[in-house]
């Protein structure tokens, strides 16, 4: 069979990653698998010789996996909570955004649902959790919302992705049989375009508030303990703003570095970076009005261990990790996004990467500081995280950036049928809605 | 039945002879000393040093510190897989082979009295001869902690039973309270009124630690006068 010429596609930008994928995939590949298998490898030694292999011990007992459990999960949050709320709201400049948030979502949601498992003392208990499970217990609570959270936002993430997967089956894109299996038989008549936006509209609906539930649950964790510094009813709203916070942030980042490998300037543009810019303002903002209420009421309040928590991270062994997630989370992006000149998109890259250092610090600051300083006259708990730690850290980091990079490989990260969508119909339909919105004419004149 | 103990801080001198005589009936592992600098020491029996005041009216003060076997348990209301229990006379329990390692009861006691295997637990060629066959040995990844000394109660009990009686004071006491030296620590069942803890938990000296978190310790400590 000879290839007979086809009129180049207009989205062809978006598909050209797929039917052409340059080299330096492979290697970049290459280069995260070696770090994945040592991260294994460091795991199954961990399993062999006990959880004593990394810096934790009494009274720090929870470290490094913990804190990366909250962190990924964080990430995930802005995912499918900023796209359904997007799509929800009508936002029609959402449409070359959705599916790189949905994606992220979804990898690092199932990243970070690993975490609580790698920490175990006894993995190979984790089922205990299903057949013996105290649903009494925050951390059960937990399994049920991430497993939610996570069905739905996969199956959110691959709806909308059926006619992309059929515009790849049409071109004949290989593998043929992975794209045949995956489009569903769609052909993109009338009715299945209805049912599936029905579907894709119960979902944004049903998504919001389970992943609201996700990381409030996760605060909840440390929240119905006793403990000085976790025991606080702020913590749901405060873990779920924090989340959302560095979910934009991640989004920025990758949207930013995916315009410069796959030159989607046509696609992003300055106009997405700005809006999303200024949402990661606001939140930045939130942020910090959450943090404020949260160490002003424990100042106020005095209570000694309280105290002794709260100076060990304002001038205590904590302050310069306390200091720099201050700065991290307030302070540059205050700067650079609030000002017109720098909120630009280097501007915003700096500001996003900064936020993301910032939110990691501050589940370290919340994890770490409460543990080591126990209510009773012990020494306090120092924690070093050792190479291990560091290595698992870097291999989860390494599995998102592989995973990520296999999803852009396989499937194009804007959506073509919603760019398409949005060319024939958005602007008729904003015009219909922005008249709806207009008072309307007058009515017959006998009333007058 | 209530299981309590009371420790008179007046008798105690801070020798730690309940320390090790805990260490040794419970089977507890004894850590390599790099590991117990890191804070990977395990004593289901602690002994606490509270610094008051300034030189030169410096004093120092210590105290006994076994698990404060709570009515109202900050641990065992957060386990995921009810690996920690309050049994019905009042013990907090740990059963090991549910254990997942999960350490979030250590997290949530506030008198931080859990211990985690972090590695295999060894026994010096020596001392393996002194392992204590009542009380299992526990694997690699659960938590551990004081458990009133149950199997000394269970051996007691059944004691009992074969000789058709009910349960005596003196049929049954901790490691610790029995290797006290200067018998400051006491132990028995607060709900009897013919047990001394009974009478002890009402003087008025009788404290406990952190009584205002509403945990309800089964452990009162009878105050120092000056």
């Amino acid at each position: 069979m000879e290839t007979t010429p086809v009129a180049p596609h207009p989205d062809y930008d978006l598909l050209r990653p797929i039917e052409q994928p340059g080299k330096s995939f492979y290697y970049i590949v290459a280069v995260l698998l070696v770090i994945i298998l040592y991260a294994g490898v460091l795991y199954i030694r961990q399993v062999y010789y006990g959880l004593g292999v990394t810096g934790m011990a009494q009274p720090v007992t929870w470290g490094f996996y913990i804190i990366n459990f909250v962190f990924f999960i964080g990430i995930s949050h802005a995912g499918t909570l900023i796209s359904a709320i997007l799509r929800l709201s009508q936002a029609e400049w959402r449409r070359p955004i959705t599916r790189m948030a949905e994606v992220i979502t979804a990898i690092v949601l199932a990243i970070g649902g690993l975490h609580p498992i790698i920490d175990l003392g006894r993995p190979d208990r984790a089922l205990h959790l299903f057949y013996n499970g105290r649903l009494q217990s925050p951390l059960l609570w937990d399994v049920t919302s991430i497993t939610a959270y996570f069905t739905a936002s996969t199956v959110y993430l691959y709806l909308p992705l059926i006619p992309d997967i059929a515009i790849l089956r049409d071109r004949g894109v290989k593998p043929r049989w992975l794209y045949e299996f995956l489009s569903w038989g769609w052909q993109g008549t009338e009715q299945q375009h209805k049912v599936l936006n029905r579907a894709i509209n119960i979902l944004m609906v049903v998504v919001i508030p389970i992943a609201i539930s996700v990381h409030t649950i996760i605060s909840y964790i440390f929240a119905m303990t006793v403990q000085p510094g976790w025991h606080s009813t702020i913590f749901g709203p405060y873990f779920v703003v924090g989340a959302i916070f560095s979910g934009i942030a991640a989004i920025l980042v990758l949207m930013i570095v995916f315009r410069k490998v796959f030159h989607l300037e046509r696609y992003l543009k300055q106009v997405h970076f700005s809006y999303l810019g200024l949402l990661l303002l606001v939140m930045s903002l939130l942020w910090f009005y959450f943090t404020f209420s949260e160490y002003l009421t424990g100042y106020y309040g005095h209570e000694p261990n309280e105290m002794r928590v709260f100076w060990y991270k304002f001038s205590g062994t904590f302050a310069p990790y306390f200091w720099a997630m201050v700065g991290c989370n307030f302070l540059v992006p205050l700067i650079l996004l609030g000002n017109r000149r720098t909120r630009t998109i280097p501007g915003i890259l700096v500001a996003s990467i900064s936020v993301i250092i910032g939110m990691w610090l501050e589940r370290l600051i919340i994890v770490v500081p409460s543990l080591s300083n126990p209510r009773l006259p012990y020494p306090t708990g120092i924690y070093f995280p050792t190479h291990t730690e560091w290595m698992l850290f870097l291999g989860g980091i390494s599995v998102f950036v592989l995973g990520y990079m296999m999803f852009a490989r396989f499937f194009p990260v804007i959506s073509i049928w919603e760019i398409e969508e949005g060319r024939q119909e958005s602007a008729k339909e904003v015009t219909r809605r922005i008249t709806s919105y207009m008072p309307d004419p007058k009515e017959s004149p006998t009333k007058g | 039945m209530k299981w309590g103990m009371v420790i008179d801080l007046q008798k105690c001198t801070g020798c730690g002879e309940c320390v090790a005589a805990c260490k040794l009936e419970n089977n507890v592992a004894i850590v390599e000393p790099k590991e117990s600098e890191m804070g990977r020491t395990m004593l289901w029996m602690d002994m606490l040093t509270v610094h008051e005041g300034e030189y030169p009216r410096l004093r120092v003060r210590q105290f006994p510190r076994p698990c404060m076997h709570c009515d109202h348990p900050p641990c065992t209301k957060v386990c995921p897989v009810r690996a920690t229990y309050k049994n019905e006379e009042g013990i907090v329990a740990q059963i090991y082979p549910q254990c997942i390692g999960c350490r979030y009861c250590m997290a949530a006691c506030p008198y931080t009295v859990k211990s985690f295997n972090w590695f295999k637990p060894e026994w010096a060629p020596g001392i393996r001869e002194t392992v204590n066959p009542d009380v299992s040995v526990r694997p690699v990844g659960v938590v551990e902690k004081c458990t009133f000394c149950v199997h000394r109660l269970q051996k007691a009990k059944e004691q009992a039973k074969s000789e058709g009686r009910n349960l005596r004071e003196n049929d049954f006491q901790t490691a610790c309270a029995e290797s006290c030296p200067a018998g400051a620590i006491v132990f028995g069942d607060l709900e009897n009124t013919n047990h001394r803890v009974n009478t002890l938990s009402r003087s008025p000296r009788a404290t406990r630690l952190l009584e205002d978190l509403g945990t309800e310790p089964k452990v009162i400590y009878l105050k120092e006068v000056d």
